[in-house]
């Protein structure tokens, strides 16, 4: 096998936040075809390394690369054709419509007026039918569930295509049956030759389901990264959420739960 | 349907509008000349007196009117961008106060009426250069900005009230008409229509951008806007379009609140529409209101600035109430 290509790299990474450290001296390979998934307790700042890895919040030291460039070296534009981010949280802002939304994902594509082609009409119509919202093209934003409002993020996010998919508690707001779904979909997308996902998550399982690597930020600076099986047993994960966790093997597969 | 197919449709209405008041503004006035002539004299110099009337007195001022109308309304949808705020208007950040204070010294000094426009100017890019200043130090956080500019306009209005109070009695309907807005000394278009197209021109390189910046900032430099170049380039250009408008017409209020909202409710929100749209719309709006201010009590004129909230204000609560009723 060939080896895979290193697509995001941090070397020494120091992040704090207020007074957190989320993370000392962290180095980390990405490499394509990856899904790794960042887990940790409440207020550790797994949004922040996840926003500072997006070049959206500046290191405290150390440093992010993109390939072999520096992360705070390339231009917002060219940045966003390599790396997308699935954000928290509803958006909020003026009226507009479920599609005028979506192909807010084309803009790093499209030149300086932003004339959208009948291809890029075409893209988003095949991204709504992925999550399941063809049909509501005309929909005003305010209109959607929270659930629908997930999907449509997730729908700009693979319309802008990038290399790299950051993403923050993608199951949020989705039942347990689109939870997988929406998932299967972004890991099919971005565990392609060339790409690669960083997710935050909540869900241990879904992220034992999904993830080949696990990130597990204590909460004091220190942290632990590895392959999953290495990485989630019992005692690592009890330590991470500070109460005791049970990990159960049916000999197909295993899944963590509180004790 | 490619989404800007609908809205073009819309923006050509508001063209149409924006045409018609254009000549219903030439065509009223306390001489009588018939529409068909009057289209007819704008190309062709008979040497008559209708001929002087049109181009010397009410295309100037039609012109300006439009010229003004429109830098208020582009101004002001800019404006709500910068704050993200349904509230933003041209003179929320201090701009209009800024040059009122300016004029009103000048006025309250008895400075020839030449002096009035370049001090109003130079009223307006004070107050600009200082909100700009202050804004900086706290990385354009929007919050702060308003709050920063508010405060900013509470201080002008409070010097305005100073001078005022300090004027003489003779002084005094000048300064009111200067701070309702108005046209009649509005002669010479040129500067407020190039200050226009110009603005427009570089508003719409942004609007793309801003389409993303409305959902806020981490999601709008996540799709590729930088954002810090993005706030100080709609601040200035928001900031001159106003400057240039108070400069020829005072402060005409009411326009650059309500015509991007008129816009949004008729052709959506998509800046590439919204912007030109606000233009047309702001432009159609003052111009009617003006046409109204020089007529209604002629040979007496109003300040034009009470007849664009009296027109605009009915329009505006209708077409709200409407897209309610068109929702539920």
């Amino acid at each position: 096998m060939n080896p895979r290509d290193v697509l995001l790299t941090t070397e020494k990474l120091d992040v704090r936040i207020g007074g957190i450290q989320v993370c000392n001296n962290l180095d980390l390979a990405i490499h394509e075809q990856n899904c790794w998934g960042i887990l940790g307790a409440n207020g550790v700042g797994k949004t922040t390394l996840l926003h500072t890895l997006a070049g959206l919040k500046s290191v405290h030291s150390g440093r992010i690369l993109l390939g072999d460039t520096t992360l705070s070296q390339l231009p917002r534009k060219s940045l966003a054709r390599k790396l997308g981010v699935l954000f928290q949280g509803e958006q909020s802002g003026f009226p507009a419509t479920l599609l005028e939304t979506v192909l807010g994902g084309r803009h790093p594509h499209l030149g300086r007026l932003g004339w959208e082609t009948p291809n890029d009409l075409e893209l988003a119509m095949h991204a709504l039918q992925q999550v399941g919202l063809k049909g509501m093209e005309g929909r005003p934003i305010a209109t959607l569930s929270g659930g629908e409002q997930r999907r449509m993020d997730i729908a700009t996010l693979l319309l802008q295509m990038p290399g790299i998919a950051l993403l923050d508690e993608p199951s949020n707001h989705l039942d347990p049956g689109q939870q997988i779904g929406m998932l299967e979909i972004l890991h099919t997308e971005f565990t392609q030759p060339g790409r690669c996902a960083v997710m935050v998550l909540h869900d241990i399982n879904l992220a034992l389901r999904f993830c080949d690597h696990l990130l597990l930020l204590q909460g004091n600076g220190d942290w632990l990264a590895g392959a999953t099986d290495m990485i989630a047993t019992e005692d690592n994960l009890s330590r991470l959420y500070d109460y005791p966790m049970r990990r159960i093997d049916d000999g197909s597969g295993y899944c963590v739960l509180p004790d | 349907m490619h989404p800007l197919r609908q809205g073009a449709r819309k923006l050509l209405i508001l063209g149409l509008v924006a045409a018609c008041s254009l000549i219903l503004s030439l065509f009223i006035g306390s001489a009588e000349i018939p529409v068909t002539r009057v289209i007819h004299l704008l190309w062709d110099h008979d040497g008559s007196a209708q001929y002087q009337i049109i181009h010397q007195l009410r295309l100037p001022r039609t012109l300006s009117a439009f010229a003004v109308g429109a830098s208020l309304g582009l101004a002001g949808a800019l404006m709500q961008v910068l704050l993200r705020n349904p509230l933003g208007d041209p003179y929320v950040l201090g701009v209009s106060g800024g040059a009122a204070t300016a004029v009103l010294l000048a006025m309250l000094l008895g400075l020839p009426i030449a002096w009035h426009a370049p001090v109003a100017f130079a009223g307006a890019l004070f107050s600009m250069i200082l909100v700009f200043l202050l804004a900086q130090r706290d990385n354009w956080n929007t919050a702060r900005l308003l709050l920063t500019g508010i405060v900013v306009a509470a201080g002008w209005s409070a010097l305005i009230s100073f001078v005022l109070s300090l004027s003489p009695p003779v002084r005094l309907p000048g300064m009111l008409f200067w701070l309702m807005g108005d046209l009649s000394n509005a002669l010479s278009p040129a500067l407020p229509l190039w200050a226009l197209l110009i603005g427009l021109l570089v508003a719409l390189t942004m609007a793309p951008d801003l389409n993303l910046a409305v959902r806020g900032e981490l999601r709008a430099a996540a799709l590729g806007v930088s954002m810090g170049k993005l706030r100080i380039l709609v601040y200035l250009l928001a900031s001159l379009l106003t400057a240039a408008a108070v400069t020829v017409a005072g402060a005409v209020g009411f326009v650059g609140l309500v015509s991007p909202h008129l816009v949004r409710l008729l052709a959506g929100s998509d800046h590439r529409i919204l912007l030109p749209g606000a233009a047309l719309l702001g432009g159609s709006l003052l111009l009617l209101a003006d046409t109204a201010a020089r007529t209604l009590v002629s040979p007496m004129q109003l300040p034009v600035g009470v007849l664009t909230a009296i027109i605009g204000v009915p329009v505006f609560l209708i077409l709200l109430n409407s897209q309610y009723r068109g929702r539920s």
